[in-house]
């Protein structure tokens, strides 16, 4: 779901064709029938954005017919859990959960706690402004008291136990809801329900599979929550075959977030200090937190680690390690934030893009576009010449007059990039796998490395600030820098050595994220991947092929942490320690040798056997039970019930995206009462019920990429041989709303939202599919998003078409489902597209504050909404 | 086995019969379109390592396939044929939406006028590979009724250059540009080639094509540089799902048949090989590929046959036809001497 593998993960669909050719059977669950699904056994066309609706019903039909993994999930899933009296579910407040403020469009998050955990109240503005939730990473938040037990039901029977308010939670996704909402025929629906539950169990498990077709709405990461509900209660997770599975969008885009290019991330997940930490002990107290359980107890080791990486011998236990020195974020510092700040110009001055288009590649170009032309410099690194550096003479906005070339003031230094055949370092797959590649030939004239740049930035930076003596330089003065190097280059090598860990007192890497300390002894840019660089051997170099070493692949590249292939693979056997099944074993407790075993590393602590106890008062590691295999979570449980880490709700809850053509079935709230708005005159949004007009823009928009082409189109845009293979932009239609709208094959036609219209060529094909939804038929148009204005092949930008509204709990944008119309022949150009788009929203009736009044529901009063919102001022 | 044949029907050894003596075994082309993905990866591939120029960034609107058909700068060309019958037991799920009829036919007419246009290979030069159709979208006839679309299934097919075991275009080049390599593959010496054109009309599947800047044939060598260095064909070493498999031509053909008892077995009854029968119009082909349809509807000519299964008639015509002839003009003098 939310994923076309074979066209945008093709080598790694080679995977799914063999399970295929083993017999096992594919699902494609997509608004449009895809290369994926042309290999599935069985394709479900879905309305987009409706996908929490459809996991719900599945969820609802697994609790309707005691069709989950019961063993498993009492033993592994915080389904036992007692809840507190004061949570109150969407079933009690038509859609909203307890703690809702409707003024900051925010959650309180204290009701939805375990019932023996006390909560303070905490008001979510703040949190939601720095993303919070997202900060905890894989740790998840704080249960206070978790490791001194919860209490809990284990006959599930309680009224207020997780698994009972599951089920009350989920009672009205029937199949007849499943198929007013989504449009998917019940019957339908029931195959798939039927298939999945089949074949999970002791013997049988299911892989989920998605990609951005998930992550990209304003309730992405509770698609995923939805996704993990049903996974844990059908057992299949921590289980060979089974898994969920999410496929990243570039080559490393993994290795981004693990040593992370985020604002509110530092790297392996650890959170970045905010204006409330004073110093070290206050932030590590946040993280570790007291009586927790789990990994993240050592979290001193791993930060202390990472301070004497980045600061050396200047960081000392007396100064807190140079704590200092790292900046506080006090707010939302997101890209879309940021570019809106741009846009108002006077808060950001200087732009650095780094193998990123944003003209082309980010959600509401326009916007992106008029951000770059309202900056003192731009720094633009990338393979060829893209729209991003060039904006300010070729962008649709010159043709419009938005944007002077004459006038614009921006300072564009462009640095050509050396391609990934001519630099060495690591690719970190979706796998978490970590493979080494080397160099293959010399980059040739200007073209450099990002290492060998952001090497030379330091340098320089350093040396002209050297002999400072403002307090304000010494973060960048003291940095240690210390890599070696080969010509004027760090040597690769040597960096992953310093990613994975030195012992200072030897001098040698460490084996693993277990030998870092806290005291300053040791170094380590990123705790995670510890283990990478084990036994001074460059362990992602590793290439002896699974013909040698089993299905697990245990000596190719290195997979973090601590080369385990499946996580939290303790579940993949039973609490006792047996494997579930002898088709399914993976790890299990070799009593005699008193260890855990088998043919993946156990991502359990080696000598623990599974009936231990931890001891009262115990936290950290040690607190962590035999059967607490979900080792990483606070409780070391897995979470169907998320007692708090979510900013919209505890639960998955259907709601309809942003831009709808329809009203939400299941509740009086219509979209995600927490997504974050921004109405501002560039920025309007298409009207959704209740608010009147949404028949202006009457059609469900999705957009996508190609095999043929690489997102923004710098890669592929640029090659004759891929512009060849898929040359025009197109917009792919059904051919009933063809014959609704009067579109024929390859003739021209453009889309239209309230941002702006785009040309494309017509594809007609049996490929769309038009879906009835509450009784009315739903068209939906799909476009690839990879042309702009420079290239072999050129076109109108797809993401000018989008808006911007984004996720609350990762500011993600809703990229994957708006609203628009489709007419034939081609837009107007130059002002007169202006004005065209102008008629839309008046005749849409738009304004600023259009999808902004956000809370339909609970009897707030409706009220426009935009971020960041502080709560109203006492007088 | 019959009798071993230079010019039609089953050839054991081809390149023997070309004069390799101690040659490697005959190797292949194995393509299995029922895991094909349609990424094109191959036609890439192909490019790269042969350095074949670009060859029209238009679009064709041919369901994906912007490339329309082999020609002299496309020695790989996935096909993309959308239909309305199911694949297998695989299931749309059309049943119960609101859709109404195909737009499969209304498609491919506008395509086909497109194809007439858009210029690809020698088109210009009067040498464009014949015309088979394009990839027709369905079996002439069907699916035409107005009722409601219920099924539907994406084919996705990897064409390339045949290397047939009798080669129609080696066996009528006259310059020898054309030749037979150890392998069994027949590759076109570029160095050689004069830009007859003679091979383009004698290609029974329309592969052959000449360049138009510079008239001169080129087609697949099955990477003969690679093979002799031991290396793979770059499109089959670039397929993620083994859709492309190389190897000894006899390995590839047991292969294809368990290949096609599992689909039969699995319930996909339309599986077919093609070019795979050593008794067919040339012989059997180097490069052979397991359908999901009848060949036509792939752009594959159903029943092809190399020139050179009439060379010995037309010869013995020929004969006789001259000895008539010389009959005819002797008796003309021996009359007119008479009178």
């Amino acid at each position: 779901m939310g994923s076309n593998m074979a066209e945008a993960h093709p080598v790694g669909f080679q995977w799914v064709m063999e399970a295929k050719a083993r017999g096992a059977k594919v699902f494609h669950i997509d608004p449009r029938f895809t290369r994926t699904s042309a290999h599935a056994d069985q394709h479900v066309t879905i309305r987009a954005g409706t996908d929490i609706a459809f996991l719900g019903g599945v969820i609802n039909h697994i609790l309707t017919h005691d069709l989950d993994f019961r063993e498993y999930v009492t033993a592994y899933t915080n389904a036992p859990y007692l809840l507190s009296e004061r949570y109150q579910d969407t079933e009690d407040l038509d859609g909203l959960f307890s703690g809702y403020d409707p003024y900051t469009a925010a959650y309180d998050a204290s009701s939805w706690s375990y019932a023996s955990v006390p909560m303070e109240e905490q008001p979510g503005r703040l949190l939601k402004e720095v993303s919070a939730p997202y900060q905890h990473g894989a740790g998840g938040p704080f249960i206070e008291g978790a490791a001194g037990g919860i209490e809990s039901d284990p006959t599930l029977e309680h009224p207020r136990c997780v698994f009972q308010v599951l089920k009350r939670h989920f009672s009205r996704y029937t199949p007849e809801m499943v198929e007013r909402i989504c449009g998917v025929p019940q019957e339908l629906f029931q195959e798939v329900c039927r298939a999945w539950t089949e074949n999970s169990g002791r013997e049988r498990t299911t892989a989920l599979v998605y990609s951005v077709g998930w992550t990209q709405h304003s309730v992405g990461a509770q698609f995923i929550r939805a996704g993990s509900i049903v996974q844990l209660l059908l057992g299949n997770i921590g289980r060979p075959g089974g898994g969920i599975f999410a496929l990243r969008g570039h080559a490393s885009i993994q290795g981004s977030t693990d040593v992370p290019t985020l604002f509110n991330l530092l790297p392996g997940y650890l959170p970045m200090p905010d204006v409330t930490h004073e110093d070290l002990t206050t932030y590590l107290d946040g993280v570790r937190g007291r009586g927790q359980k789990g990994f993240w107890g050592a979290a001193d080791a791993y930060m202390v680690s990472l301070l004497k990486e980045y600061w050396g011998d200047a960081a000392t236990a007396e100064n807190d390690y140079c704590f200092d020195y790292l900046p506080r974020i006090n707010g939302d510092h997101g890209t879309y934030r940021t570019v809106m700040d741009m846009v108002d110009g006077g808060k950001v001055f200087g732009y650095f893009l780094l193998g990123q288009n944003p003209a082309v590649g980010s959600a509401h170009g326009r916007l992106q576009r008029l951000g770059m032309a309202n900056l003192d410099w731009l720094v633009v690194r990338d393979l060829a010449m893209i729209e991003s550096a060039t904006f300010w003479k070729d962008a649709p906005e010159i043709e419009t007059g938005e944007i002077v070339t004459e006038r614009c003031r921006t300072e564009v230094f462009f640095f050509p990039a050396a391609s990934h055949v001519e630099k060495a370092g690591t690719f970190t797959q979706t796998q978490r796998m970590l493979q080494w590649r080397d160099k293959a030939v010399e980059p040739s004239g200007d073209q450099r490395s990002e290492l060998w740049f952001f090497h030379q930035l330091g340098v320089r930076l350093k040396e002209r600030l050297a002999g400072s003596a403002d307090e304000r330089d010494r973060p960048l003065l003291d940095l240690a820098w210390d890599y070696e190097t080969e010509g004027d280059e760090p040597s690769p090598s040597d960096v992953l050595r310093h990613i994975n860990g030195i012992d200072l007192r030897t001098g040698r890497t460490v084996d693993g994220y277990l030998d870092l300390k806290a005291d300053g002894s040791t170094v380590c840019g990123c705790w995670i991947y510890s283990g990478v660089y084990a036994n001074e051997t460059n362990q992602s170099r590793r290439r002896t092929s699974r013909f040698e070493t089993g299905p697990y692949d245990a000596e190719w590249g290195w997979t973090w942490p601590l080369n385990r292939r499946v996580l939290y693979n303790r579940a993949s056997a039973d609490p006792q320690g047996r494997p579930w099944s002898e088709r399914k074993k993976l790890v299990w407790w070799d009593a005699e040798a008193g260890e855990w075993t088998g043919r993946d590393t156990p991502d359990f602590e080696k000598h623990k056997p599974p009936d231990y106890k931890a001891p009262a008062g115990a936290s950290g590691i040690e607190a962590l039970d035999g059967d607490d295999a979900f080792i990483m979570m606070r409780d070391g449980k897995g979470w169907l019930f998320a007692p708090a880490g979510l900013a919209d709700g505890p639960l998955p809850t259907h709601y309809e995206p942003h831009e709808s053509p329809m009203r939400n079935l299941l509740y009086g709230q219509q979209g995600n009462p927490v997504r974050k708005v921004y109405g501002r005159p560039d920025n309007p949004s298409n009207p959704a019920p209740p608010e009147a007009h949404s028949e202006v823009f009457p059609y469900v928009f999705t957009a996508a990429r190609l095999t043929e082409h690489h997102t923004a189109g710098a890669m592929s845009r640029q090659l004759p041989y891929l512009a060849e293979l898929q040359p025009e932009l197109f917009v792919e239609v059904s051919p009933e709303l063809a014959a609704e709208r009067g579109l024929r094959h390859l003739d021209w036609a453009h889309v239209v939202t309230s941002r702006t219209a785009v040309d494309a060529r017509v594809v007609v094909t049996d490929r769309m599919a038009p879906l009835r939804v509450d009784g009315r038929v739903v068209h939906q148009v799909w476009m690839p998003y990879h042309w702009g204005p420079t290239g072999l092949t050129k076109g109108d930008v797809v993401n000018d078409l989008i808006g911007v509204v984004a996720d609350p709990n990762v500011f993600i944008q809703e990229s994957k489902v708006l609203t628009c119309d489709v007419r034939p022949g081609r837009r107007p150009r130059g002002p007169a597209l202006l004005e065209y788009v102008a008629d839309y929203r008046r005749r849409a009736g738009i304004t600023t504050e259009t999808g902004t009044r956000i809370a339909t529901a609970g009897g707030h009063i409706e009220r426009a909404h935009i971020e960041p919102d502080r709560p109203e001022e006492p007088s | 086995m019959t009798q071993d044949n230079s010019f039609y029907g089953p050839l054991s050894d081809p390149a023997g019969n070309a004069g390799h003596t101690d040659h490697p075994p005959r190797v292949g082309f194995f393509t299995d379109t029922s895991v094909c993905i349609g990424c094109k990866a191959c036609e890439v591939a192909c490019k790269e390592w042969n350095a074949i120029p670009e060859d029209g960034i238009d679009l064709l609107g041919m369901s994906f396939d912007n490339t329309g058909m082999l020609g002299a700068s496309s020695w790989r060309h996935v096909a993309f044929v959308e239909q309305q019958r199911p694949l297998g037991r695989q299931d749309a799920g059309l049943a119960d939406l609101p859709v109404g009829p195909s737009s499969t036919q209304e498609t491919a007419e506008v395509v086909a006028d497109a194809l007439e246009v858009a210029k690809r290979g020698g088109g210009d030069l009067g040498t464009a590979p014949v015309d088979l159709g394009f990839p027709s979208f369905d079996l002439p006839g069907a699916g035409t009724g107005a009722e409601a679309r219920t099924e539907f299934r994406w084919l996705m097919s990897s064409d390339v250059c045949k290397h047939c075991t009798h080669a129609g275009c080696l066996d009528v080049c006259p310059t020898g540009a054309l030749f037979r390599t150890e392998f069994g593959t027949v590759v076109v010496q570029p160095d050689i080639c004069n830009g007859c054109g003679y091979c383009v009309s004698g290609c029974p599947y329309g592969v052959i094509d000449r360049r138009p800047d510079d008239g001169r044939a080129w087609k697949c060598t099955m990477c003969y540089d690679r093979l002799r260095d031991g290396m793979e064909p770059a499109c089959a070493k670039a397929c993620p799902t083994d859709s492309i498999q190389y190897g000894p031509l006899d390995e590839l053909r047991e292969r294809a048949d368990r290949r096609l008892a599992q689909l039969h077995e699995a319930g996909v009854t339309e599986a077919q090989l093609y070019g795979r029968d050593p008794d067919d119009g040339v012989g059997g082909d180097g490069a052979f590929f397991l359908l999901l349809d009848d060949p036509e509807v792939y752009g594959f000519p159903p029943d092809p046959v190399v020139p050179t299964r009439d060379l010995m008639s037309m010869w013995k015509h020929a004969g006789v036809a001259a000895s008539a002839l010389l009959a005819a003009s002797a008796a003309v003098f021996l009359g007119g001497a008479r009178r």
